[in-house]
């Protein structure tokens, strides 16, 4: 016996809901990968505490997406009974660990973004998400400052630790362009004030972005090229597998608990 | 006693039965000295209980949620309902005096008082809970728990946590 998919009424404030509790859910999952396996025990435990950042972060959301859909839908629900198609988040947020710097530059990329946004959604007219935007803009800025220590740390170390920051920079770089991606049902919410407009954070996500690689003696990649299709649930290879392994109990066993 | 008096009767025990929960990672401290109680509403003996959580993904919050429905019961007043409430959001400022105190007694350096946004990677200084000398130096952003950083004295030699403003 295998669990029901959900049927999602998707309402622009329920995908826009949706859309941030799936950034922080998988890239949340993915830094938990490192638990165990981090470079030193006190970086293993800020990976774990970032993911745990995140994944609290994704659950207030997936909760508040549950009480507007109103049919009845649970946090539990959206993570473990959507399929790969129904998932919205960044390509960036499903991208492997990779070695350490690629870990880093996913984690710099989107921390730079995540801290201008919730810091920008803490007027949202919407109560519920200024509410979240005002915790989550703090863990942010913590997130941006962990990761671009590491930036800096390894793009401005040895030869070897240069070349691989260098490389986990260029890797991630195409993937960083959909972040400010918007569509209709985002227009939509930005004209009530409920969502925040993203073109105007691009100048200051790339002024951070430039001033930390070249504190870091790192290249800022030139390609303007960029990738897109998560926020419409077009996703890469990872996804599936990051799903197989978070919904197997669920879809086994359904309602399993412990 | 007419209903209103005797629900705000209630309402004060259930306050002091629920603030008295202590935070299962803090022990020192209870969720009042935090300031993660929130509210306590009282309807004609139905008790609802507001808390709210310090960091987005602390673990503590069901744990503390059954021990306020737990000690609450055993005081007889009936299984209260809680609610977790996010606005307005708590911050550091919203511990108390007292559990900043009591903060340090345990050897935790409480948070600096509405430090604000600090600029990215603005200098911090954190007192020794020890000794508190300033000469020290942060060790690690995240530390034994997710509201903690650990740092360490250079004048008493000793590594202390530091509860991170936020
Ligand atoms: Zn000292």
């Amino acid at each position: 016996m295998t669990a029901r998919s959900l049927i999602i009424e998707e309402t622009p404030l329920v995908l826009y809901c949706l859309r941030r509790a799936d950034d922080a859910l998988i890239l949340g999952h993915r830094l938990s990968e490192w638990c165990g396996h981090g470079p030193t025990l006190e970086e293993d435990m800020a990976l774990s505490n970032m993911g745990l950042d995140l994944l609290g972060q994704a659950r207030s959301l997936y909760s508040y997406a549950a009480d507007v859909e109103g049919r009845g839908a649970t946090e539990d629900g959206y993570a473990y009974l959507r399929e790969e198609r129904q998932y919205r988040n960044l390509l960036l947020a499903e991208q492997p660990n990779g070695d350490f710097a690629q870990t880093i530059a996913r984690q710099f990329f989107y921390a730079a973004f995540a801290d201008l946004f919730w810091r920008a959604m803490t007027s949202s007219a919407d109560d519920t998400l200024a509410a979240i935007a005002c915790k989550s803009e703090k863990e942010m800025a913590y997130h941006l400052r962990h990761s671009a220590e590491w930036v800096i740390r390894l793009g401005d170390g040895t030869g070897e630790s240069h070349a691989r920051m260098q490389a986990a920079v260029a890797a991630m770089w195409s993937f960083t362009g959909e972040m400010f991606a918007m569509d209709d049902a985002e227009r939509e919410l930005i004209e009530q004030g409920k969502a925040i407009d993203l073109g105007p954070l691009r100048d200051g996500w790339r002024a951070t972005v430039s001033d930390v690689l070249r504190t870091a003696t790192l290249d800022m990649p030139a390609s303007s090229w960029m990738q897109q299709g998560g926020r419409a649930g077009r996703h890469g290879e990872y996804l599936g597998h990051i799903l197989a392994e978070l919904q197997h109990l669920q879809r086994s066993y359904p309602g399993a608990a412990w | 006693m007419n209903a209103a008096a005797s629900d705000e009767l209630l309402r004060e025990r259930v306050i002091g039965i629920a603030g008295a929960v202590a935070d299962p990672e803090i022990p020192v401290l209870t969720i009042a000295d935090l300031g993660v109680l929130r509210d306590v509403a009282v309807d004609g003996g139905r008790i609802e209980v507001s808390i709210t959580p310090t960091y987005s993904g602390c673990p503590a919050m069901n744990m503390i949620a059954l021990e306020i429905e737990v000690a609450v019961e055993a005081a007889g007043l009936g299984r209260p309902a809680v609610r977790t409430v996010l606005s307005p959001a708590w911050t550091t400022d919203w511990m108390s005096e007292t559990g900043r105190r009591k903060l340090k007694d345990y050897g935790i350096a409480p948070p600096a008082r509405a430090a604000g946004r600090r600029a990215l990677f603005g200098a911090e200084t954190v007192p020794c809970a020890r000794c508190n000398s300033a000469d020290t130096e942060k060790l690690a952003e995240f530390a034994s728990t997710s509201c903690k950083a650990l740092w360490r004295c250079k004048t008493c030699l000793e590594p202390f946590d530091y509860f991170k403003c936020h």
